[in-house]
Protein backbone atom coordinates (compact mmCIF):
# COMPACT_ATOMS: atom_id res chain seq x y z
CA UNK A 1 0.00 0.00 0.00
CA UNK A 2 1.21 3.43 -0.84
CA UNK A 3 0.77 4.78 2.71
CA UNK A 4 3.32 2.31 4.09
CA UNK A 5 6.75 3.71 3.36
CA UNK A 6 9.48 1.39 4.48
CA UNK A 7 11.24 1.50 1.12
CA UNK A 8 13.87 4.02 2.09
CA UNK A 9 15.09 1.80 4.90
CA UNK A 10 14.81 -1.63 3.28
CA UNK A 11 17.75 -3.02 1.32
CA UNK A 12 15.64 -4.59 -1.39
CA UNK A 13 18.67 -5.92 -3.30
CA UNK A 14 19.24 -8.34 -0.41
CA UNK A 15 15.78 -9.93 -0.65
CA UNK A 16 14.41 -12.62 -0.46
CA UNK A 17 14.89 -12.62 3.31
CA UNK A 18 17.10 -15.33 4.75
CA UNK A 19 14.36 -16.46 7.18
CA UNK A 20 12.06 -19.49 6.83
CA UNK A 21 8.59 -19.15 5.35
CA UNK A 22 6.20 -17.89 8.03
CA UNK A 23 8.99 -16.74 10.36
CA UNK A 24 7.76 -13.65 12.20
CA UNK A 25 11.11 -11.86 11.98
CA UNK A 26 10.08 -10.19 8.71
CA UNK A 27 7.02 -8.71 10.38
CA UNK A 28 9.06 -7.26 13.25
CA UNK A 29 11.50 -5.86 10.70
CA UNK A 30 8.52 -4.27 8.92
CA UNK A 31 7.34 -2.64 12.15
CA UNK A 32 10.78 -1.18 12.78
CA UNK A 33 11.13 0.16 9.24
CA UNK A 34 7.65 1.69 9.32
CA UNK A 35 8.49 3.35 12.64
CA UNK A 36 11.72 4.75 11.15
CA UNK A 37 9.71 6.12 8.23
CA UNK A 38 6.96 7.62 10.41
CA UNK A 39 9.51 9.28 12.66
CA UNK A 40 11.59 10.37 9.65
CA UNK A 41 14.75 8.96 11.18
CA UNK A 42 17.85 10.09 9.32
CA UNK A 43 19.65 7.04 7.99
CA UNK A 44 23.04 8.61 8.67
CA UNK A 45 22.15 9.29 12.29
CA UNK A 46 20.74 5.84 13.02
CA UNK A 47 22.68 2.74 14.01
CA UNK A 48 21.11 -0.69 14.24
CA UNK A 49 23.17 -3.10 16.34
CA UNK A 50 22.57 -6.83 16.39
CA UNK A 51 23.92 -9.93 18.04
CA UNK A 52 23.90 -13.36 16.43
CA UNK A 53 20.94 -15.55 15.56
CA UNK A 54 18.18 -15.61 12.98
CA UNK A 55 16.87 -12.26 14.22
CA UNK A 56 20.46 -11.11 14.48
CA UNK A 57 20.56 -11.09 10.68
CA UNK A 58 17.97 -8.31 10.50
CA UNK A 59 20.72 -5.73 10.02
CA UNK A 60 21.47 -7.28 6.61
CA UNK A 61 18.26 -5.69 5.31
CA UNK A 62 18.34 -2.27 6.96
CA UNK A 63 19.58 0.72 5.06
CA UNK A 64 20.97 2.68 8.03
CA UNK A 65 24.34 2.33 9.72
CA UNK A 66 24.50 -1.17 11.14
CA UNK A 67 26.82 -3.09 13.42
CA UNK A 68 26.72 -6.88 13.46
CA UNK A 69 28.15 -7.82 16.84
CA UNK A 70 28.81 -11.06 18.64
CA UNK A 71 26.27 -13.37 20.26
CA UNK A 72 24.66 -11.81 23.33
CA UNK A 73 26.65 -8.60 23.17
CA UNK A 74 24.48 -6.27 21.09
CA UNK A 75 23.76 -4.07 24.11
CA UNK A 76 27.42 -3.83 25.07
CA UNK A 77 28.31 -2.58 21.57
CA UNK A 78 25.23 -0.36 21.47
CA UNK A 79 26.21 1.20 24.82
CA UNK A 80 29.67 2.02 23.48
CA UNK A 81 28.27 3.53 20.29
CA UNK A 82 25.77 5.67 22.21
CA UNK A 83 28.38 6.93 24.68
CA UNK A 84 30.83 7.78 21.93
CA UNK A 85 28.19 9.72 19.99
CA UNK A 86 25.04 10.50 22.00
CA UNK A 87 23.42 12.20 18.98
CA UNK A 88 22.89 8.87 17.24
CA UNK A 89 19.65 6.89 17.38
CA UNK A 90 20.83 3.50 18.58
CA UNK A 91 18.64 0.44 18.23
CA UNK A 92 19.67 -3.01 19.48
CA UNK A 93 18.03 -6.10 17.99
CA UNK A 94 18.29 -9.32 19.96
CA UNK A 95 16.77 -12.78 20.08
CA UNK A 96 15.70 -14.43 23.34
CA UNK A 97 18.82 -16.60 23.30
CA UNK A 98 20.94 -13.63 22.35
CA UNK A 99 19.50 -10.91 24.57
CA UNK A 100 18.02 -12.80 27.48
CA UNK A 101 20.08 -15.96 27.86
CA UNK A 102 23.76 -15.56 26.93
CA UNK A 103 23.30 -11.76 27.01
CA UNK A 104 20.90 -11.49 29.96
CA UNK A 105 23.43 -9.70 32.13
CA UNK A 106 23.92 -6.95 29.54
CA UNK A 107 20.16 -6.50 29.44
CA UNK A 108 19.73 -5.84 33.14
CA UNK A 109 22.73 -3.53 33.31
CA UNK A 110 21.76 -1.51 30.23
CA UNK A 111 18.32 -1.08 31.83
CA UNK A 112 19.86 -0.14 35.19
CA UNK A 113 22.23 2.39 33.60
CA UNK A 114 19.40 3.82 31.54
CA UNK A 115 21.46 4.12 28.39
CA UNK A 116 19.34 5.78 25.68
CA UNK A 117 18.97 2.73 23.45
CA UNK A 118 15.86 1.10 22.02
CA UNK A 119 16.05 -2.66 22.44
CA UNK A 120 13.73 -4.84 20.36
CA UNK A 121 13.93 -8.38 21.63
CA UNK A 122 12.30 -11.01 19.44
CA UNK A 123 11.12 -13.82 21.69
CA UNK A 124 10.45 -17.00 19.73
CA UNK A 125 11.05 -19.20 22.79
CA UNK A 126 14.07 -21.00 21.41
CA UNK A 127 17.45 -20.76 19.68
CA UNK A 128 16.17 -20.71 16.12
CA UNK A 129 19.45 -20.48 14.27
CA UNK A 130 21.21 -23.39 15.94
CA UNK A 131 18.36 -25.90 15.77
CA UNK A 132 15.68 -24.98 18.28
CA UNK A 133 17.36 -25.58 21.65
CA UNK A 134 15.60 -24.17 24.72
CA UNK A 135 16.44 -20.67 25.89
CA UNK A 136 15.82 -18.65 29.03
CA UNK A 137 12.30 -17.84 27.86
CA UNK A 138 11.15 -21.31 26.79
CA UNK A 139 7.85 -21.92 28.58
CA UNK A 140 7.60 -24.75 31.11
CA UNK A 141 6.26 -28.01 29.65
CA UNK A 142 6.91 -26.99 26.04
CA UNK A 143 9.02 -29.04 23.66
CA UNK A 144 12.30 -28.04 22.08
CA UNK A 145 15.14 -30.03 20.55
CA UNK A 146 16.80 -30.12 24.00
CA UNK A 147 13.61 -30.66 26.00
CA UNK A 148 12.05 -33.56 24.18
CA UNK A 149 10.03 -34.67 27.19
CA UNK A 150 8.81 -31.21 28.13
CA UNK A 151 10.78 -28.31 29.56
CA UNK A 152 11.17 -28.43 33.35
CA UNK A 153 12.23 -24.81 33.87
CA UNK A 154 10.08 -21.70 33.99
CA UNK A 155 10.79 -19.03 31.38
CA UNK A 156 11.76 -15.48 32.23
CA UNK A 157 9.14 -12.76 32.15
CA UNK A 158 11.45 -10.34 30.34
CA UNK A 159 9.25 -7.30 30.78
CA UNK A 160 9.19 -7.78 34.54
CA UNK A 161 12.96 -8.27 34.46
CA UNK A 162 13.57 -5.06 32.48
CA UNK A 163 11.15 -3.13 34.68
CA UNK A 164 12.76 -4.39 37.88
CA UNK A 165 16.18 -3.42 36.52
CA UNK A 166 14.96 0.17 36.10
CA UNK A 167 14.09 0.58 32.40
CA UNK A 168 11.90 3.68 31.96
CA UNK A 169 10.00 2.18 29.01
CA UNK A 170 8.92 -1.45 28.91
CA UNK A 171 6.37 -2.97 26.55
CA UNK A 172 5.34 -6.27 25.01
CA UNK A 173 3.72 -6.80 21.65
CA UNK A 174 3.22 -9.74 19.33
CA UNK A 175 3.53 -10.42 15.64
CA UNK A 176 -0.16 -11.31 15.64
CA UNK A 177 -0.97 -7.82 16.98
CA UNK A 178 1.08 -6.13 14.28
CA UNK A 179 -0.64 -2.72 14.37
CA UNK A 180 -0.15 -2.51 18.13
CA UNK A 181 3.46 -3.54 17.61
CA UNK A 182 3.98 -0.68 15.14
CA UNK A 183 2.83 1.76 17.83
CA UNK A 184 4.93 0.20 20.60
CA UNK A 185 8.09 0.33 18.51
CA UNK A 186 7.40 3.95 17.63
CA UNK A 187 6.80 4.87 21.27
CA UNK A 188 10.00 3.10 22.27
CA UNK A 189 12.02 4.91 19.62
CA UNK A 190 10.68 8.27 20.82
CA UNK A 191 11.54 7.56 24.44
CA UNK A 192 14.68 9.09 25.90
CA UNK A 193 16.37 6.39 27.97
CA UNK A 194 16.51 2.62 27.80
CA UNK A 195 13.36 1.38 26.10
CA UNK A 196 12.61 -2.28 25.90
CA UNK A 197 10.10 -3.96 23.59
CA UNK A 198 9.63 -7.71 23.71
CA UNK A 199 7.94 -9.20 20.67
CA UNK A 200 6.29 -12.62 20.83
CA UNK A 201 7.23 -14.06 17.44
CA UNK A 202 6.52 -17.30 15.56
CA UNK A 203 9.34 -19.72 14.78
CA UNK A 204 7.28 -22.33 12.94
CA UNK A 205 10.36 -24.31 11.89
CA UNK A 206 11.54 -25.32 15.36
CA UNK A 207 9.33 -24.21 18.24
CA UNK A 208 6.18 -24.55 16.16
CA UNK A 209 7.02 -27.94 14.70
CA UNK A 210 7.74 -29.51 18.08
CA UNK A 211 4.66 -27.99 19.73
CA UNK A 212 2.00 -28.92 17.20
CA UNK A 213 2.11 -25.53 15.46
CA UNK A 214 4.11 -26.15 12.35
CA UNK A 215 2.43 -23.69 10.00
CA UNK A 216 2.64 -19.92 10.19
CA UNK A 217 -1.12 -19.62 10.61
CA UNK A 218 -1.22 -22.14 13.47
CA UNK A 219 1.52 -20.24 15.26
CA UNK A 220 -0.16 -16.86 14.75
CA UNK A 221 -3.50 -18.22 15.97
CA UNK A 222 -1.78 -19.72 19.01
CA UNK A 223 -0.27 -16.31 19.82
CA UNK A 224 -3.66 -14.68 19.30
CA UNK A 225 -5.46 -17.14 21.57
CA UNK A 226 -2.93 -16.72 24.35
CA UNK A 227 -2.58 -12.94 24.23
CA UNK A 228 -4.27 -10.76 26.82
CA UNK A 229 -4.04 -7.03 27.23
CA UNK A 230 -2.53 -5.47 30.33
CA UNK A 231 -6.01 -4.33 31.42
CA UNK A 232 -7.50 -7.82 31.01
CA UNK A 233 -4.54 -9.29 32.89
CA UNK A 234 -5.14 -7.02 35.88
CA UNK A 235 -8.47 -8.75 36.45
CA UNK A 236 -7.08 -12.29 36.10
CA UNK A 237 -5.75 -14.59 38.82
CA UNK A 238 -2.13 -15.82 38.82
CA UNK A 239 -3.35 -19.22 37.65
CA UNK A 240 -5.33 -17.75 34.76
CA UNK A 241 -2.41 -15.63 33.63
CA UNK A 242 0.09 -18.47 33.51
CA UNK A 243 1.28 -19.12 29.97
CA UNK A 244 -0.41 -15.99 28.60
CA UNK A 245 1.29 -13.20 26.70
CA UNK A 246 0.37 -9.97 28.40
CA UNK A 247 0.63 -7.10 25.92
CA UNK A 248 0.86 -3.35 26.32
CA UNK A 249 3.07 -0.72 27.93
CA UNK A 250 4.11 -1.69 31.46
CA UNK A 251 6.45 1.17 32.29
CA UNK A 252 6.62 4.67 30.83
CA UNK A 253 8.34 7.09 33.19
CA UNK A 254 10.78 9.97 32.79
CA UNK A 255 14.27 9.43 34.07
CA UNK A 256 17.54 11.15 33.26
CA UNK A 257 19.44 8.98 30.80
CA UNK A 258 23.07 7.92 31.14
CA UNK A 259 24.53 10.28 28.51
CA UNK A 260 22.93 13.31 30.17
CA UNK A 261 24.30 12.28 33.57
CA UNK A 262 27.69 11.63 32.03
CA UNK A 263 27.78 15.08 30.44
CA UNK A 264 26.96 16.65 33.81
CA UNK A 265 29.67 14.59 35.44
CA UNK A 266 32.19 15.83 32.86
CA UNK A 267 31.21 19.42 33.65
CA UNK A 268 31.55 18.87 37.38
CA UNK A 269 34.93 17.25 36.85
CA UNK A 270 36.12 20.11 34.60
CA UNK A 271 35.01 22.67 37.18
CA UNK A 272 36.75 20.74 39.92
CA UNK A 273 40.00 20.76 37.96
CA UNK A 274 39.74 24.50 37.26
CA UNK A 275 38.90 25.28 40.85
CA UNK A 276 41.75 23.33 42.43
CA UNK A 277 42.09 19.86 43.82
CA UNK A 278 40.28 20.37 47.13
CA UNK A 279 36.97 21.10 45.37
CA UNK B 1 -10.53 -2.26 -9.26
CA UNK B 2 -7.64 -2.69 -6.84
CA UNK B 3 -4.62 -4.60 -8.05
CA UNK B 4 -2.95 -7.20 -5.87
CA UNK B 5 0.49 -8.45 -6.88
CA UNK B 6 2.67 -11.16 -5.38
CA UNK B 7 6.43 -10.92 -5.84
CA UNK B 8 7.16 -14.54 -6.66
CA UNK B 9 10.88 -14.13 -5.95
CA UNK B 10 10.33 -12.96 -2.38
CA UNK B 11 7.21 -14.99 -1.45
CA UNK B 12 7.86 -18.13 0.64
CA UNK B 13 4.40 -19.66 0.25
CA UNK B 14 3.66 -19.42 3.97
CA UNK B 15 -0.09 -19.09 3.43
CA UNK B 16 -0.60 -16.10 5.73
CA UNK B 17 -2.19 -13.93 3.03
CA UNK B 18 -4.50 -16.77 2.01
CA UNK B 19 -5.60 -17.28 5.62
CA UNK B 20 -5.88 -13.67 6.77
CA UNK B 21 -7.27 -11.68 3.84
CA UNK B 22 -10.74 -10.77 5.14
CA UNK B 23 -12.15 -10.63 1.60
CA UNK B 24 -10.77 -14.05 0.59
CA UNK B 25 -8.97 -12.62 -2.44
CA UNK B 26 -6.32 -15.36 -2.52
CA UNK B 27 -6.40 -19.00 -3.49
CA UNK B 28 -3.41 -21.29 -3.10
CA UNK B 29 -1.84 -23.61 -5.62
CA UNK B 30 -0.93 -27.13 -4.51
CA UNK B 31 2.57 -26.06 -3.46
CA UNK B 32 1.20 -23.11 -1.47
CA UNK B 33 1.85 -20.40 -4.05
CA UNK B 34 -0.72 -17.67 -3.39
CA UNK B 35 -2.80 -16.49 -6.32
CA UNK B 36 -4.82 -13.25 -6.02
CA UNK B 37 -7.65 -14.89 -7.91
CA UNK B 38 -10.49 -12.64 -6.75
CA UNK B 39 -8.96 -9.18 -6.96
CA UNK B 40 -12.38 -7.67 -7.63
CA UNK B 41 -13.22 -8.44 -3.99
CA UNK B 42 -10.19 -6.59 -2.60
CA UNK B 43 -11.19 -3.73 -0.29
CA UNK B 44 -7.68 -2.29 -0.13
CA UNK B 45 -7.52 -2.82 3.63
CA UNK B 46 -3.76 -3.51 3.48
CA UNK B 47 -3.88 -6.37 5.98
CA UNK B 48 -2.06 -8.75 3.64
CA UNK B 49 0.74 -6.22 3.10
CA UNK B 50 1.13 -5.79 6.84
CA UNK B 51 0.98 -9.53 7.59
CA UNK B 52 3.22 -10.83 4.81
CA UNK B 53 6.54 -11.54 6.54
CA UNK B 54 8.46 -11.31 3.28
CA UNK B 55 7.49 -7.90 1.83
CA UNK B 56 6.14 -9.87 -1.14
CA UNK B 57 2.73 -8.22 -1.51
CA UNK B 58 1.71 -5.00 -3.12
CA UNK B 59 -1.81 -3.62 -3.24
CA UNK B 60 -2.58 -0.80 -5.61
CA UNK B 61 -5.75 0.88 -4.40
CA UNK B 62 -8.05 2.20 -7.12
CA UNK B 63 -9.48 5.35 -5.55
CA UNK B 64 -12.41 5.53 -7.96
CA UNK B 65 -13.94 2.13 -7.42
CA UNK B 66 -16.17 3.33 -4.57
CA UNK B 67 -15.01 0.64 -2.17
CA UNK B 68 -12.85 2.85 -0.10
C1 LIG C 1 29.52 -17.01 21.96
C2 LIG C 1 28.65 -17.83 21.11
N1 LIG C 1 28.01 -18.89 21.64
C3 LIG C 1 27.16 -19.63 20.87
C4 LIG C 1 26.96 -19.30 19.55
C5 LIG C 1 26.05 -20.16 18.72
N2 LIG C 1 24.78 -19.51 18.48
C6 LIG C 1 24.53 -18.82 17.35
S1 LIG C 1 22.96 -18.22 17.27
C7 LIG C 1 22.61 -18.90 18.79
C8 LIG C 1 21.25 -18.77 19.40
C9 LIG C 1 20.32 -17.87 18.70
O1 LIG C 1 19.09 -17.86 19.36
P1 LIG C 1 18.26 -16.55 19.58
O2 LIG C 1 19.09 -15.48 20.12
O3 LIG C 1 17.04 -16.89 20.36
O4 LIG C 1 17.89 -16.08 18.11
P2 LIG C 1 17.02 -16.77 16.96
O5 LIG C 1 17.97 -17.55 16.12
O6 LIG C 1 15.96 -17.62 17.61
O7 LIG C 1 16.45 -15.60 16.23
C10 LIG C 1 23.70 -19.58 19.32
C11 LIG C 1 23.67 -20.29 20.60
C12 LIG C 1 27.64 -18.19 19.04
N3 LIG C 1 27.47 -17.79 17.76
N4 LIG C 1 28.47 -17.47 19.83
S1 LIG D 1 14.59 -21.18 12.41
FE1 LIG D 1 12.85 -20.15 13.34
S2 LIG D 1 13.63 -18.11 13.90
FE2 LIG D 1 15.07 -19.01 12.43
S3 LIG D 1 14.38 -18.24 10.42
FE3 LIG D 1 13.43 -20.25 10.73
S4 LIG D 1 11.44 -19.78 11.65
FE4 LIG D 1 12.70 -17.95 11.87
S1 LIG E 1 2.02 -13.90 3.11
FE1 LIG E 1 3.65 -13.24 1.73
S2 LIG E 1 5.22 -14.85 1.80
FE2 LIG E 1 3.34 -15.69 2.71
S3 LIG E 1 2.32 -16.70 0.99
FE3 LIG E 1 1.46 -14.62 1.08
S4 LIG E 1 2.77 -13.43 -0.30
FE4 LIG E 1 3.84 -15.32 0.10
S1 LIG F 1 -5.72 -5.42 0.75
FE1 LIG F 1 -7.11 -6.46 2.17
S2 LIG F 1 -8.77 -7.22 0.88
FE2 LIG F 1 -7.10 -6.67 -0.50
S3 LIG F 1 -5.98 -8.58 -0.80
FE3 LIG F 1 -5.00 -7.53 0.91
S4 LIG F 1 -5.99 -8.32 2.75
FE4 LIG F 1 -7.29 -8.86 1.00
Amino acid sequence: MSSIKYDDYLLKDKLPLFWCGGCGNGNVLGSILRAFANLKFKRQKTVVVTGIGCWGKADDYINTNTFHGTHGRALAFATGIKLANPDLNVIALMGDGDGATIGGNHLIHAARRNVDITAVLVNNFNYGMTGGQYSGTTPEHSFTSTSRYGHIEEGFDLCKLAAAAGAPFVARGTVYGITQLDKLVEQALCKKGFSFVEVITPCPTHFGRLNGLKTASLMLNWIKENSVTKNQAEKMSDGEIRGKFVTGVFVDVDKEDYSTRYKKLQQRAAEAVEGGCDK
Amino acid sequence: MNSVTVNGLWCKKCGICVEYCPAKVFTAEKDGTPVPAYQEKCTGCGICVLRCPDFALDVGVDVDDGKR
